[in-house]
């Protein structure tokens, strides 16, 4: 593919909020934008999850004008099932090899969901983490854009392929489809590369990965999405039984030398945020323990943190959970610790833990082999020496969605600044 | 202008063949749309029916089309025509989506389609393609209020970007706060120390750019105009005024300290030894190193920083919001003393330490390294003791009352915004009164209280948020500003510390540039991007009330000197509140107008008394509601077939006469959907969907008067993920028509 880009085209990595952001703000100023996101569908985390906080709002309203945006511009092209595999060149000249994963599925795809029907292999739903299926001919999630099925690759060869091919009245469904490789000669990048959660089976003290009825934040989440795995109820994950009285724990892997060094700013505020699911679910009957080093409610999120303090069925313990035991009988999970206001120790049982897990950065750049200024954390830092190159949201820092949105326009008008001069130059 | 050509596509696809008969929905479209045009495809969205449409687009066969397919909200990268007007009647996730495929449900299901596709031709009828205002000019210069950091760092962005900037500030010297600072919180790794305050470099910057003016001892003392073409007057202290036009605006105003003066226990004002974070910063700056203690300058031994002062509470006067940057500022300031002398005791009193992101954490343990204590307490006071002073404290976790002596006491006060004036202007009963002329509330503005001085209707500054300070309430859209073109950075905005406050600058620099490039073409910023349509009215019909120009939530309209509404283009967001708000009918848009709805509602069979099969009318906010109807059909929730479907701007767009045409035509009952209201909104257009609740409240009295049930007109706030709800709410309403009957106006 030849003149699909020039130098003064900026390509976006990622197209979570951040990557949506920085891409429309740039179009929108009359700029040629490429958004390319290896998943399906658009969105990123932020699709993930039910309600942001503080206004309790939901995530998918914004994404729906994001998409809204995208689909009104002619500049900016979206291409999923995309990743980056190489860098090569220097500001206002830089060649990228981008390759796409095929998704069996072509334009002509109506999002009637017939093939979905018909097909009988169930994957491990990577929208809800792993905590339910989803079918090998599927749409992301309902507000998925492209709107535009997939087939998962593990169903090629196989009988139910044949079905879906066949189900498809449309000629939509194409098992032959291959990689393809594309290279584009862009002026700058933004990699908007986003987060992942720290992998809690890491943290050996809490039991993750041996006591069923502790969770991280993330999948808590998906719990309480009325569209998630549970139909929006707290069930514990040993016995299905609705959990009531709900552990917090805060810095999980987090502030620690052993795990992530840095603070990831936004697992206070998002506990805060989901002791009120907590309260919508059960009223009065409902009980959070947030067990917490410091709560970094900063600048107006503070008005969570006083709302929270109000709620008589909020508790907040100072402490830094020593270790975590599982009660065979009942399966709830004990935590162990001491209560530094006061230092008296303490052995509570839970019928659910919630992992306030950190955040890391979801790409390993200096893997990649892109020559950006990388701090021991991870995450991109904004220099000179990264030429053309900016790191949006969380691929910068652990930032909130606000804060996110914000540093992706910056972001934006330094692609900008990078390709505003060529343009200048060539009249 | 051309003659209006009128084409009809129906689609046969995903199903719509196999659940409805199309051959009368092409009858329809030709004889009751008088459409001439009428043409049906098995696969209308792939390749070939898209030739097929462009071919009669090009061969000037068609001029306005209506489109019977999917959702307008599906498949947009196929039906995507220029220089055509579109409507689209929603067949698939609007009806066969959301009827059951039973015999039963067939006659219903065909009168909806059948409906659907009368609206869609009435649409289409009375769009027009939107043309230009004329009103666009490009002035790529933008107007930055504040010469601190912040404005500093948007200045420098938009002049990097190849813009001008010119930069009013009100002192005799740039750098605001941040040149005070002796140093700053380090943004980069290891954030280790306290690094160069990086305010000198700035302004040298600043300074040395040619495409940078300053303006010193400067106020903008009046600002008129709109995106694109903004006239600013600069006030010079000693009154000289020079008048520039710019095509957008940054604020970035900053915040002066909270007084401490105002809380008594911590005897601020009264002992020269109890200073705040500024103070402190000028005691650093005049040491230069060992720091001395304002009293009798001798060498401070031991410093207690006091957080949280006078914030996060709720008592009067307080602040109850967190500064933000206040815990990172005292360890900074006690390396201050620890990197001057190591044995200086420094203590940081705290109840919750805010240290966050990479280098929050990094800084704070630095900080430990350097041997700075911290300790869990709540201060009840600051007292003189032996020779220095004697802060009273809980300890929180010995859990008990205790006592700490310093030389030096520094207390974390927060940050006030510099916004100007607060312009909130709550609907009131007076806006009622038809015709009358609207009392001019003559609120005296201080002098110097206004930061733009706008003349605009809606007061002079940018509208506040909360605690004063001019934000957005969008997790998504922090820019979401409600003046058009001006946009807020800095502290000014939010509490914010040096690191975010450039970043904002940036961003907010991005947008002004936006806003100047957008005005030019004429299109709309956010939400709305791109649109190029924009309201007009017929001066003829119009009574002068000014409730457009009142109720716009973005202060877009002015009045001439003969008290007529002006439509500042540029200003204008087209939420078409304005259209929603008067009550004469004479605003609209080209694309969008009284008609367009009014005549597609009124387009439907409307089945007589007899019949038993009433007819809703649901008009829906096109960002939250329209979006969870879709979803609705997706996941084939049924509701019921008596149902039709409008989708709307904003909530705040619906003029009453929808409402009361519906009610002439036989339509039994009437359903609002639109976004959240109040502190909390959801809503695009900020105060949209309000206007429309506090509308429809009105009407219940006129309801009354025509003996109508109130319950035949319904409002509702929906959210995006209502997809289970918003099909709960048409099929209530239906009961509730079986129960009170049919409309008493069906002929």
């Amino acid at each position: 593919m030849t003149d699909i880009a020039t130098n003064q085209t900026i390509l976006v990595v990622g197209g979570g909020i951040s990557g949506m952001t920085a891409a429309l703000e740039a179009a929108e100023c009359g700029k040629d934008v490429i958004l390319i996101e290896k998943n399906p569908a658009l969105g990123g985390r932020v699709a993930q999850l039910y309600k942001y906080f503080p206004k309790m709002c939901h995530p998918t309203c914004g994404l729906e004008i994001n998409q809204r945006r995208i689909k009104a511009n002619r500049k900016l092209r979206v291409i999923t099932m995309a990743e980056v595999t190489n860098v090569a060149g220097d500001t206002g000249n830089y060649t990228v090899n981008v390759k796409i994963a095929p998704r069996y599925v072509n334009e002509n795809c109506t999002a009637c969901g017939a093939c979905g029907e018909v097909v009988e292999m169930e994957f491990d739903n990577e929208h809800n983490y792993g905590l339910n299926k989803r079918k090998g001919a599927y749409l992301p999630f309902f507000m998925a854009y492209p709107q535009r099925y997939v087939v998962d690759p593990r169903l090629i060869g196989t009988p139910d392929a044949d079905k879906a091919k066949s189900s498809c009245k449309y000629e939509a469904i194409n098992l032959d489809m291959q990689e393809e490789n594309l290279t584009l000669n862009v002026g700058a990048i933004i990699w908007a590369t986003g987060w992942q959660p720290f992998d809690a089976n890491k943290i050996q003290p809490y039991g993750y990965d041996r006591i069923p009825n502790v969770i991280t934040s993330v999948e808590f989440e998906r719990m309480n999405d009325r569209q998630g795995p549970t139909g929006g109820k707290i069930l514990r994950p040993s016995d299905g039984k609705e959990a009531k009285d709900i552990a917090f724990i805060q810095c999980a892997g987090s502030r620690d030398h052993n795990y992530l060094k840095h603070c990831s700013r936004i697992c206070c505020t998002a506990s805060l945020k989901q002791t009120t699911y907590v309260r919508g679910q059960y009223g009065d009957e409902g009980k959070s323990t947030i067990y917490y080093i410091d709560i970094r409610a900063i600048d107006r999120f503070e008005d969570l943190y006083t709302k929270a303090k109000a709620d008589k069925t909020v508790k907040f313990i100072k402490s830094k959970v020593a270790n975590i035991t599982q009660d065979k009988t009942t399966g709830n999970p004990i935590l162990h610790g001491v209560d530094t206001e006061g230092y008296n120790r303490y052995s509570t049982p839970h019928d659910l833990v919630v992992l306030a897990i950190g955040m890391q950065p979801s790409l390993d750049f200096k893997q990649l082999g892109v020559n950006l200024t990388v701090n021991e954390h991870g995450f991109v830092e904004n220099d000179p020496s990264n030429g053309g190159m900016f790191a949006a949201g969380c691929a910068s820092d652990a930032l909130d969605v606000n804060r996110a949105a914000q540093n992706a326009t910056a972001c934006a008008l330094r692609a900008i600044q990078v390709v505003n001069p060529l343009a200048a130059a060539e009249e | 202008m051309a003659e209006k050509k009128l084409g009809a596509y129906i689609c046969k696809g995903c199903g719509i063949a196999d659940r409805l008969d199309t051959a009368q929905l092409e009858m329809i479209a030709k004889r009751e749309g008088k459409v001439a045009l009428v043409k049906q495809h098995d696969f209308l969205c792939n390749s070939d029916g898209v030739k097929m449409i462009q071919a009669d687009i090009d061969a000037g066969e068609v001029t306005h089309l209506a489109i019977a397919a999917c959702s307008r909200r599906a498949k947009t990268d196929a039906f995507n025509f220029d220089n055509v007007a579109m409507s689209r009647a929603n067949l698939r996730e609007g009806v066969i989506w959301v009827r059951p495929n039973t015999d039963d449900a067939q006659e219903t299901t065909q009168e909806m389609a059948d409906d659907y596709v009368r609206m869609a031709c009435a649409e289409a009828k009375f769009m027009t393609l939107p043309s230009s205002s004329g009103e666009q000019g490009r002035v790529p210069h933008v107007l930055v209020v504040g010469g601190g950091s912040t404005g500093l760092t948007a200045a420098i962005e938009i002049a990097k970007a190849g813009y001008s900037a010119t930069i009013v500030e009100k002192s005799g010297e740039l750098g605001g706060t941040a040149a005070q600072l002796y140093r700053r919180i380090p943004n980069r790794a290891p954030f280790a120390d306290p690094q160069d305050n990086g305010v000198a470099d700035l302004i040298k910057q600043a300074e040395d750019n040619d495409k940078i003016t300053v303006h010193l001892n400067s106020t903008v003392s009046k600002t008129d105009g709109a995106p694109g073409r903004f006239s600013a007057d600069i006030t010079q202290e000693g009154g000289s005024t020079s008048t520039g036009t710019f095509g957008a605006i940054v604020q970035a105003s900053g915040f002066k300290p909270y007084d401490a003066s105002q809380l008594p226990e911590f005897a601020y004002g009264k002992y020269p030894d109890v200073v705040d974070q500024l103070g402190l910063e000028a005691l650093a700056k005049a040491a230069n190193g060992a720091i001395k203690r304002p009293s009798d300058g001798k060498e401070v031994k031991s410093v207690v920083f006091i957080q949280c002062v006078g914030q996060r509470s709720d008592k009067e006067g307080h602040l109850s919001y967190c500064s933000g940057h206040c815990c990172m500022t005292s360890v900074k300031q006690a390396m201050y003393f620890k990197d001057a002398n190591p044995d200086v005791d420094a203590m940081v009193l705290y109840t919750e330490l805010r240290m966050p992101g990479a280098g929050g954490e990094d800084f704070y343990r630095n900080g430990q390294n350097k041997g700075i204590t911290f300790t869990k307490g709540t201060v009840s006071e600051v007292v003189p003791g032996s020779g220095n002073l004697t802060v009273k404290f809980k300890d929180l976790i010995l859990n008990e009352e205790t006592a700490y002596d310093a030389d030096l006491v520094v207390l974390a006060t927060g940050m006030v915004p510099n916004s100007g004036v607060n312009v909130e202007i709550p609907v009131t009963e007076e806006d009622e009164k038809e015709g009358e002329e609207k009392k001019e509330t003559e609120v005296e503005i201080p002098e110097g209280a206004s930061v733009l001085n706008l003349t605009y209707r809606q007061g002079p500054d940018l509208p506040q948020l909360v605690n004063g300070f001019t934000d957005s309430h969008f997790i998504c859209f922090p820019y979401e500003t409600r003046r058009t073109g001006i946009y807020a950075a800095g502290p000014v905005r939010r509490p914010m510390d040096m690191a975010q406050a450039a970043e904002d600058a940036t961003g907010a620099a991005l947008k002004a540039i936006q806003a100047i490039e957008n005005a030019a073409l004429g299109r709309a910023a956010h939400p709305r991007s791109g649109d190029l349509s924009f309201p007009s009215f017929r001066k003829e019909g119009c009574t002068q009330c000014k409730r457009c120009t009142v109720e716009c939530p973005f202060g877009a309209i002015n009045e001439d000197e003969k008290r007529y509404p002006m439509f500042n283009e540029a200003r204008c967001r087209r939420c078409g509140t304005c259209m929603g708000a008067c009550p004469v009918r004479v605003i609209s848009f080209e694309n969008y107008s009284v008609d367009s709805v009014g005549q597609a509602l009124k387009s439907v069979d409307m089945p007589d008394e007899f019949d038993e099969k009433p007819r809703i009318l649901l008009l829906a906010c096109e960002n939250d509601a329209y979006p969870a109807l879709d979803m609705a059909g997706m996941t084939r929730r049924e509701y019921s077939a008596f149902v039709r479907i409008i989708p709307v701007r904003c909530l705040g767009s619906v003029n009453t006469i929808w409402i009361s045409d519906a009610l002439n035509s036989g339509y039994d009952g009437i359903i609002l959907m639109g976004c959240q209201k109040g502190d909390d909104y959801q809503c695009h257009f900020v105060k949209g969907s309000e206007m429309a609740h506090y509308r429809m409240s009105k009407i219940d009295d006129t309801l009354k008067q025509l003996q109508l049930e109130t319950e035949r007109v319904q409002t509702y706030e929906i959210a995006i993920t209502d997809m289970d709800r918003v099909p709960k709410i048409i099929n209530d309403m239906a009961e509730t028509i079986e129960k009170i009957g049919m409309n008493p106006f069906k002929f």
